[in-house]
């Protein structure tokens, strides 16, 4: 008699375990172009090359954290900065990915591209482990960005109009130097202290290289920071003008946008509609 | 025939009246947020970065973190039933609205019901960006230069979310996402009334940005109406 209790047990736990594994499988995976993450070898890579900062609870509380500016991604809050997805929405399986190849210039987040892609979609299905949110939420839509409009002069002066009139300026300075009047008093979503991008030094961006992933910057948003979305208030191809005059910006970068103004006598003409 | 339709018209009016005044009143829960002690004393905004809306003040506004009226009264506290209420069923189909004006927020506190639309209006010369940092509910930071159309959004579960402008630090406001229809902001007086209420034992729960939340509960057997007041001890710093 004694015996039967146990395998009934089994027999519940079993049934349980059946009915628990479709909810977790999808949360527990990643899928990237025709790679399929797996979190449990993804636990192996965190708890080697991410915990550190990161933590054991993937909250951003890992040991090396209090030596850490900005603070390391808390996993748990799920609010990330470089998405193609809509501010406010989770990012991509690729958008994760994208990150983790990446790093994270001006921060302590390094490029992990040594690491094979397989083991990177590994990490992208374990860091979706950690928050909620993955399992009663879905990636938001990612944004379409057309294909970019040719570069002139034009297009770089409109671009600067438009600098103007969103006031992008207020934090990124008229010269795009990161010193606008709000500069000094940004901060980020956990209250510490954090600056705007200084496009004149010609550095990589946080979330990219290239004019498409700036074209994603403004438009997304960066959630987590003061950089909001600007995807209700420009029209798509207004924002590869706006791409093209901010790459003008960093001036110590050679690019096809400051050649052709440099050719055209160096200084964007924002057409005076304000009469000063 | 004119004459009758206008009379019909009438009698429908005073019928639908009569209908408002018989509808279940309930009992009421009434009566006055006040704080005790000293509070900190609010810091006049600069606002000289912003000459488009410094120019909207001919006294220079202070900051709204706590705000104070005669007799001890504390504005801005979000009185409501946090449990024993019927539940706030589906969301109310009016919007509220939440809007930027003179770098400030009216109304400073926003109450909503979870799913209600809020509405973000930017009535002034320069751009906001809202950011809500929500925790339960998703945060996002939308910019909205002069003259953008409304921003509409919800929230799909309860929080109290502090909202701000980073281009224009001194501005600071709540979204209060609330499950119940049952709330009350104090205003000048630091008065609330949450009437309309059933029978029953009511957890009231009032909610101020600086000093936190205080609860009591409260019995309501027919349509009386129920005395309750809140003293929230004031932080000098």
């Amino acid at each position: 008699m004694k015996t039967k209790v146990p395998s009934k047990r089994l027999l519940c736990l079993s049934a349980l375990a059946i009915l628990a594994l479709p909810s977790l499988g999808s949360a527990q995976e990643s899928h990237i172009g025709k790679l399929t993450g797996h979190a449990d070898s993804g636990k192996q890579l965190y708890r080697r090359f991410c915990i550190g900062c990161h933590g054991p609870r993937g909250d951003g509380q890992g040991e090396n954290a209090p030596y850490v500016t900005p603070q390391p991604r808390n996993f748990v809050a799920a609010t990330f900065k470089c998405r193609s997805t809509v501010t406010g929405t989770l990012p991509t399986d690729e958008d994760l990915f994208n990150a983790i190849t990446r790093g994270f210039n001006t921060t302590n987040m390094p490029s992990w591209a040594p690491l094979t892609e397989q083991q990177r979609a590994d990490l992208v299905a374990y860091v979706k482990t950690f928050s909620e949110r993955w399992k009663n939420e879905k990636p938001g839509t990612p944004i379409e960005v057309p294909a970019e409009t040719p570069v002139t002069l034009e297009s770089i002066n409109h671009g600067k109009e438009l600098f103007q009139k969103l006031e992008c300026w207020k934090c990124h300075g008229p010269e795009g130097r990161g010193d606008g009047p709000a500069a000094s008093t940004l901060t980020d979503s956990n209250d510490q202290p954090i600056r705007p991008y200084n496009f004149s030094a010609g550095t990589r961006f946080k979330c990219g290289t290239t004019n498409q992933d700036l074209y994603k910057i403004f438009i997304t948003g960066v959630d987590g920071t003061p950089m909001p979305s600007f995807a209700d208030v420009i029209k798509p191809n207004e924002a590869w003008d706006l791409v093209h005059y901010l790459r003008t910006l960093q001036v110590s970068r050679k690019g096809p946008e400051s050649d052709l103004l440099k050719a055209h006598g160096g200084a964007a003409k924002a057409a005076d509609k304000s009469g000063k | 025939m004119r004459s009758k339709h206008v009379f019909m018209a009438g009698v429908a009016v005073l019928a639908a009246a009569a209908m408002a005044v018989a509808a279940p009143s309930g009992g009421t829960i009434s009566g006055k947020v006040t704080y005790e002690g000293t509070p900190a004393k609010q810091k006049v905004i600069d606002m000289s970065k912003e000459p488009s809306c410094a120019k909207q003040y001919t006294t220079p506004p202070t900051g709204e973190a706590v705000v104070t009226g005669a007799g001890n009264s504390l504005h801005n506290v979000v009185v409501y039933i946090s449990a024993g209420a019927p539940d706030g069923g589906s969301a109310p189909a009016q919007a509220v609205t939440f809007t930027q004006k003179g770098c400030r927020y009216i109304p400073h506190v926003a109450v909503l019901q979870v799913n209600q639309e809020l509405k973000v209006v930017n009535e002034d010369q320069t751009s906001h960006n809202i950011h809500p940092l929500a925790k339960a509910n998703r945060e996002w930071n939308k910019s909205q230069p002069p003259g953008s159309p409304a921003i509409s959004e919800k929230f799909d579960k309860e929080e109290f979310i502090p909202v701000k402008c980073n281009v224009h630090p001194w501005m600071h406001g709540t979204f209060a996402v609330l499950k119940t229809s049952h709330y009350a902001v104090t205003g000048d007086s630091g008065g609330f009334t949450l009437p309309n209420l059933p029978p029953g034992k009511y957890t009231i729960t009032a909610w101020h940005e600086s000093y936190g939340t205080q609860t009591q509960d409260v019995t309501i057997t027919g349509g009386e109406t129920k005395s309750v007041n809140f003293v929230f001890k004031a932080k000098a710093y």
